[in-house]
């Protein structure tokens, strides 16, 4: 889902009746036209589901692919923290671009970053150094940040060279402290709305490490699964008003993926470094975790950009050429299903091959669709609290609350079609 | 192509009026102009940035100067939307594999979108589609094409700095050879026996592929004067079925002509050896 949205809300004798977000992006119908690809060719092809986290859905295709063919458990090490590192720059150059250009604009009371800039231009231009750091690592190791070429189905075609890696280490060193500061100036100079909810928050959770590509995928409400079985847990809707499909947590309800899932599944696994500034963070704003207000969501995606730059520092200083960059594959029939977390939260593939190689079917979640009924919620409670707010102003509360999600639909609300309709009681 | 004098809609602040569309895509080729980051101040400062939901809420009425317009047309909406966008702008550019060539969307203009929609949606009469995925050129007259999936964001710059000033961007359309070679890369196909695609793709990524030691699968599309049967008679050698050459002429920029007439043929060939 990348693109336009518009907002309904009906509103009947002062109290809200009923709230609809509507999603108008055109379906491009991936799941059909995978099918009769070779596997080969899948991790570049859904690459372009997202411009923003192409990494997310290469990866997930990859993992998800890998134990269809019966190779996941051959996955080296080296592979799996070179799948780490790429994804690490993807978390950076797409948070900082959230953050700062996106959503540090509302907070502050401006329409765009571009406006911003013009009061607040050594902040942006902190941000755009940071965001370009993102870039260097997926460049560096997939050639270029949007749709990279690196990665593939067994590993990478070829792996990072040294002398590039040592090149930008420096530059990711001095981005990590700069992060820490910046951080820390979120955390103690914003005005946090509150706005909380008892969400089900859902992530994966490894035995070592944070989030990112591996690890069983648990819920603060009980769900506990096997990757493959994550699909099962999961109930799609298809509703009049969105192409995306509407996800809930079968039994249950509607549950959140993201940075404030992640923070409070797996708190306790950042890296030394984004651990050692949480405390200070909780302290400026307040709250101790779980956090269960989204708008907070800002200054999780502040120290997740944190643990990024310190993992990729990690696996830079001790990296060298692998004996090899991927594993050898015989093409079989099979079945896999693997979701990795993107910047904005799970994405979820399952893919049946067939004995040559191609695509029988494929089964694709995107982070932003999970999220969509606990975002018209979300709305729901904002809707009471703008009644008397004239409709301009209430759009864009209503603009800033739907950006605490990061959604992919980020470009369209920033013009969100807004309207609100008045019954009698 | 022309630029020259400044449209009514730069009076009030003297800069040009630049405005970013977006219809059936991924969002990858608008991130390329954030992507600048070296130049992306400088950028808004050189022009007004009068209309891009991506990045601001503020929309300036138009006309406008320049129009970038990234996607596919897909849905009935979208074959509307685009005529308003070229009547409101002096020059329309199509940026990207959507824009100029459909995208991998356009699969679904060889097969039936009925089916897919079924295919993917519970409740297929909900979903309102066309049977077709076009590029912009399709529908409207487009100023220029930057190819590229995602398009290059320095040839994005080169483009835009062109149109300021009014003189012919300088893009070129040889082959990815070129860039190969300059990049003194060995050469996959001849070296490696890879199924590459450079000979036929249109140069701008840097040879990208090649340097990550894969083959080129075509991402900004046909070269100008692409020998495909040529290379297709040399992936034959090298063991590739057709229906193997099929698909990697059926991607991207598949909906090119060169490429659509060579799947197309590769087939057929596909079927008569069934």
């Amino acid at each position: 889902m990348e693109g336009e949205g518009a907002l309904h809300l009906q509103m009947r004798g002062g109290q809200v009746e009923q709230v609809r977000l509507d999603i108008y992006e055109p379906p491009r119908f991936y799941e059909a036209f995978l099918r009769g690809r070779h596997f080969t060719e899948v991790p570049d092809i859904t690459a372009r589901i997202c411009g923003i986290c192409p990494i997310a859905y290469q990866s997930a295709s990859c993992y998800a692919l890998e134990k269809a063919m019966g190779v996941f458990d051959q996955i080296t090490p080296e592979i799996h923290a070179i799948r780490d590192l790429i994804y690490c720059g993807e978390w950076i150059e797409s948070h900082v671009l959230h953050m700062f250009m996106l959503h540090l604009p509302d907070f502050l009371g401006y329409e765009s970053a571009i406006s911003m800039a013009a009061d607040h231009g050594p902040v942006v231009k902190r941000a755009l150094r940071l965001k370009k750091l993102g870039n260097s690592i997926m460049e560096i190791v997939g050639g270029r940040g949007v749709h990279p070429v690196g990665m593939c189905v067994g590993g990478f075609h070829r792996a990072p060279y040294p002398e590039d890696v040592v090149a930008l280490l420096p530059e990711v060193k001095a981005c990590l402290e700069d992060m820490c500061e910046l951080t820390l100036f979120l955390a103690e100079n914003i005005e946090y709305p509150d706005l909380e909810r008892d969400y089900e928050f859902v992530a994966l959770c490894p035995d070592d490490g944070y989030s990112m590509n591996l690890g069983r995928i648990k819920s603060s409400k009980g769900l506990d699964v096997d990757q493959e079985e994550f699909g099962q847990a999961v109930e799609e809707r298809h509703v009049e008003h969105s192409n995306a499909l509407h996800s809930v947590i079968k039994g249950r309800g509607a549950y959140m993926v993201g940075p404030l899932a992640r923070l409070n599944l797996n708190g306790g696994n950042l890296h030394p470094r984004a651990a050692e500034l949480l405390p200070k963070v909780v302290k400026a704003v307040g709250k101790n975790l779980p956090w269960r207000n989204n708008f907070l969501s800002l200054p999780a995606r502040a120290i997740e950009t944190v643990h990024a730059m310190a993992v990729s520092v990690d696996i830079m200083e001790g990296y060298t050429m692998p004996a090899s960059s991927r594993v050898a594959i015989t093409p079989r029939a099979g079945h896999g299903g693997h979701g990795t977390e993107a910047p904005r939260g799970i994405c979820w593939h399952e893919y049946d091959t067939n004995a040559d190689g191609s695509i029988a079917s494929a089964h694709i979640m995107p982070p932003t669709a999970q999220n969509q009924i606990t975002i018209e919620e979300d709305l729901y409670i904002m809707a009471d609290r703008v009644k008397d707010l004239p409709d301009e102003e209430a759009a864009l509360k209503c603009e800033h609350l739907i950006r605490n999600y990061d959604p992919c639909i980020s470009c369209s609300v920033h013009f969100l079609k807004f309207d609100r309709t008045w019954g009698e009681a | 192509m022309t630029m020259g004098a400044a449209s009514e809609g730069t009076k009030a602040s003297g800069k040009p009026k630049v405005a970013v569309y977006k219809f059936s895509s991924c969002d990858g080729c608008q991130l390329g102009l954030l992507n600048l980051e070296d130049e992306l101040l400088d950028i808004v400062g050189a022009v007004e940035i009068a209309y891009f939901l991506e990045a601001r809420r503020q929309v300036l009425p138009p006309p406008y100067d320049i129009g970038l317009v990234e996607g596919s047309i897909s849905t009935p909406e979208e074959e509307e939307r685009i005529n308003k966008a070229r009547r409101d702008c002096k020059t329309l550019i199509a940026i990207g594999a959507c824009a100029t060539s459909g995208g991998i969307q356009s699969l679904r203009n060889w097969a039936d979108v009925q089916e897919f929609t079924r295919c993917v949606y519970a409740t297929p009469q909900y979903i309102d589609a066309l049977e077709t995925a076009t590029p912009i050129g399709s529908h409207v007259f487009v100023d220029f094409e930057l190819r590229g999936c995602p398009v290059n964001p320095r040839q994005l710059l080169e483009l835009i700095s062109a149109t300021l000033i009014g003189r012919k961007p300088n893009i070129p359309t040889y082959s990815v050879c070129m860039e190969c070679k300059r990049a003194g890369i060995a050469c996959r196909l001849v070296r490696d026996d890879k199924p590459c695609l450079g000979p036929i793709t249109q140069a701008g990524c840097g040879a990208l592929c090649p340097q990550f030691n894969r083959a080129c699968y075509g991402c900004f599309g046909p070269s100008e004067q692409p020998n495909i049967m040529a290379l297709g008679d040399r992936l034959t050698k090298d063991g590739a079925s057709a229906g193997q050459i099929k698909r990697m002429l059926r991607s991207f920029n598949g909906y090119l002509e060169p490429f659509k007439q060579a799947s197309d043929h590769y087939e057929q060939l596909e079927s008569e050896k069934v």
